[in-house]
């Protein structure tokens, strides 16, 4: 009996290991072929040799950097992500106070305003923001990458459901103090709030370093795009080399990979508590 | 006592919420406003024409527009698709992971993997999968299953295999996030619930049926109607994997939208795209809270 539950353990890791094995095939292929020469990231994909390293050391990197400007995009896409997630920290957490707890006449209007705002997808507002911008003739910068993301509808509510629950005796407590509204906001809530700061900022580091859709309308050139765009056209840049492609695939996903492996808890309880991923 | 006078608290109020209300006001407000004003219009991005009001021309257009009525019935296909298998692998994926088992994090890590990766990275190594090479992994792996009587496609070229190659990338990706949702509600319900079901006598199935699935009815309304929508917001993968080809066989209606406004100047056609895609959004997010409101009363 004791026997015949074991054998069904191993089956069960076995099985859970194949499933898990699906998931990250394509992320291993990913790195074993960036150390590849380019002849065999292709041939070798029909055995179990597509999972392992190649022996050309890191002269598919050296490629990379020699192709493009890599280091420039990288720098690009840690300035945007860097001031959207930080703006919108402070921008989002702010209004999500402001609704949660302060008494003034608009609050129950602002409240309807967010709520109603986070149905519009961004995919729906790129084509018309892209024509209002392009109007007013900004383009191609870094602000025009980071100014429509900083204000989140999501995250003023995530702000503002976190505040309402937080107990109300802290904040009552500084007030008798003697501590206005600014001191006990930034001395007793921000300290007590860091969980909800973490998932805001987790999630949207997540979204954000992918961003496709809207660079690719905004931005004409090297100096100001992110890295999405540039794995995105280096394949088309002839001759297309996979081996370089993968080593760039590499380089640009490391970020997120160390980020989600350091804070795996924050970010998989952010993500499940907010659904989202674009 | 030093009581605050009402002045002041409106004042830090409006200064707390103005950056916020900003940004929303001219980033999101602003733009839709404009989408649902302009497509009433023949403006076009360097036209000579004056603009002018043409009231419903741009909608009766679309459903004359071949390529965006294509976009439309792809969407659809692609939600009728990607939402139920995406669903049920994610719940299968869930229950599994839900069971006594040592390790769980490491597996529930694994699983979520893809959902971190950037899509335009993860759309540019599955072109590699995808390559009509006959030694690339998905023609390989076809000729395996078919003891060698598969002949190897070129999928991402094929009017037949383009939309359903985008499909399976994104349920690839997509299906450790609707897990994690899944896994958070299995674990939040009551043990008791489950003890009760087993004085009563009853059986696996019958635990599953009335006792799993009406505690997870929130969480599963919720990732069928995340998914759907995101089903709808489809653009990345299309973009960089097919540029909508075959012959818009796997364009999408996002895809559309930006084809006309950006690739052709043909704004008031992109904004009208728009608004359509926006609306169906918003009948689903209706819908929703429908069916939670529902389980509510």
């Amino acid at each position: 009996m004791a026997n015949r539950k074991r054998i069904g353990m191993i089956v069960n890791y076995l099985l859970l290991s194949v499933a898990a094995l699906l998931f990250i095939a394509p992320v291993l292929f990913m790195v074993a072929g960036s150390f590849k020469p380019e002849a065999r990231v292709l041939s070798e994909m029909d055995s179990w040799r597509a999972l392992l390293p190649g022996d050309v050391g890191l002269q598919n990197y050296r490629d990379v950097f020699a192709r493009i400007p890599f280091g420039r995009y990288l720098w690009n896409s840690a300035v945007i992500n860097g001031l959207i997630v930080g703006l919108g920290l402070i921008v989002n957490a702010l209004a999500g106070y402001a609704l949660a707890r302060l008494h003034w006449r608009g609050r129950q209007t602002m409240l309807a305003l967010v709520l109603a705002l986070l149905i519009i997808p961004f995919e729906a507002i790129a084509v018309p923001l892209f024509y209002q911008l392009s109007a007013w003739g900004w383009r191609n910068d870094y602000l025009v990458q980071v100014f429509p993301f900083v204000a989140n509808p999501l995250a003023i509510y995530l702000f503002y459901s976190f505040f309402l629950g937080l107990p109300r005796e802290l904040e009552e407590a500084a007030r008798v103090d003697g501590a206005g509204i600014l001191r006990t906001f930034f001395a007793i809530v921000v300290p007590n709030a860091k969980p909800v700061f973490a998932t805001v900022a987790i999630v949207s580091f997540l979204l954000y370093w992918g961003m496709y859709l809207w660079p690719l309308l905004m931005t004409v050139d090297d100096g100001v795009r992110p890295l999405p765009l540039a794995i995105a056209t280096f394949y088309t840049l002839p001759p297309v080399r996979w081996g370089d492609i993968l080593a760039f695939g590499v380089m640009m996903v490391a970020p997120v990979l160390v980020i989600f492996i350091a804070f795996q808890p924050w970010f998989v309880r952010g993500v499940a508590t907010t659904g989202l991923k674009g | 006592m030093n009581r605050r006078t009402p002045t002041s608290e409106r004042t830090i109020a409006w200064l707390f919420m103005t950056p916020a209300l900003l940004g929303l006001t001219v980033f999101i407000l602003m733009p839709f406003l404009l989408a649902i004003g302009l497509s009433f219009t023949n403006v076009r991005l360097g036209s000579p024409l004056p603009v002018e009001w043409v009231g419903w021309r741009e909608y009766m257009r679309l459903l004359g527009d071949a390529a965006f009525l294509r976009a439309l019935i792809n969407n659809l296909l692609f939600a009728l698709v990607v939402v139920p298998v995406q669903t049920a692998l994610a719940l299968g994926l869930a229950l599994w992971l839900n069971r006594p088992l040592r390790g769980r994090v490491v597996f529930r890590t694994l699983f979520f993997m893809p959902v971190v990766f950037p899509l335009s990275l993860i759309a540019v190594v599955w072109i590699l999968i995808y390559s009509p090479d006959s030694n690339a992994l998905m023609n390989h792996v076809l000729r395996l299953l078919s003891l060698g009587h598969w002949r190897s496609h070129d999928f991402l070229h094929d009017p037949l295999w383009a939309l359903p190659a985008i499909m399976l990338t994104s349920i690839w990706q997509g299906v450790g996030l609707q897990m994690v949702v899944l896994l958070a509600a299995l674990q939040a319900i009551p043990a008791e619930l489950y003890e009760a079901a087993a004085i009563d006598g009853a059986r696996a199935w019958q635990r599953f049926r009335h006792v799993t699935l009406p505690q997870l009815r929130n969480a599963l309304v919720f990732v069928i109607v995340v998914t759907t929508i995101l089903a709808f917001r489809v653009f990345d993968q299309v973009r960089i994997m097919t540029q909508g080809g075959p012959e818009n066989h796997s364009a999408t209606v996002v895809f559309a939208a930006v084809r006309a406004a950006f690739d052709r100047s043909q704004v008031a056609r992109g904004m009208a795209m728009s608004v359509v895609f926006f609306v169906i959004v918003l009948v689903i997010t209706l819908v929703q809270r429908r069916l939670l409101k529902q389980s509510r009363d």
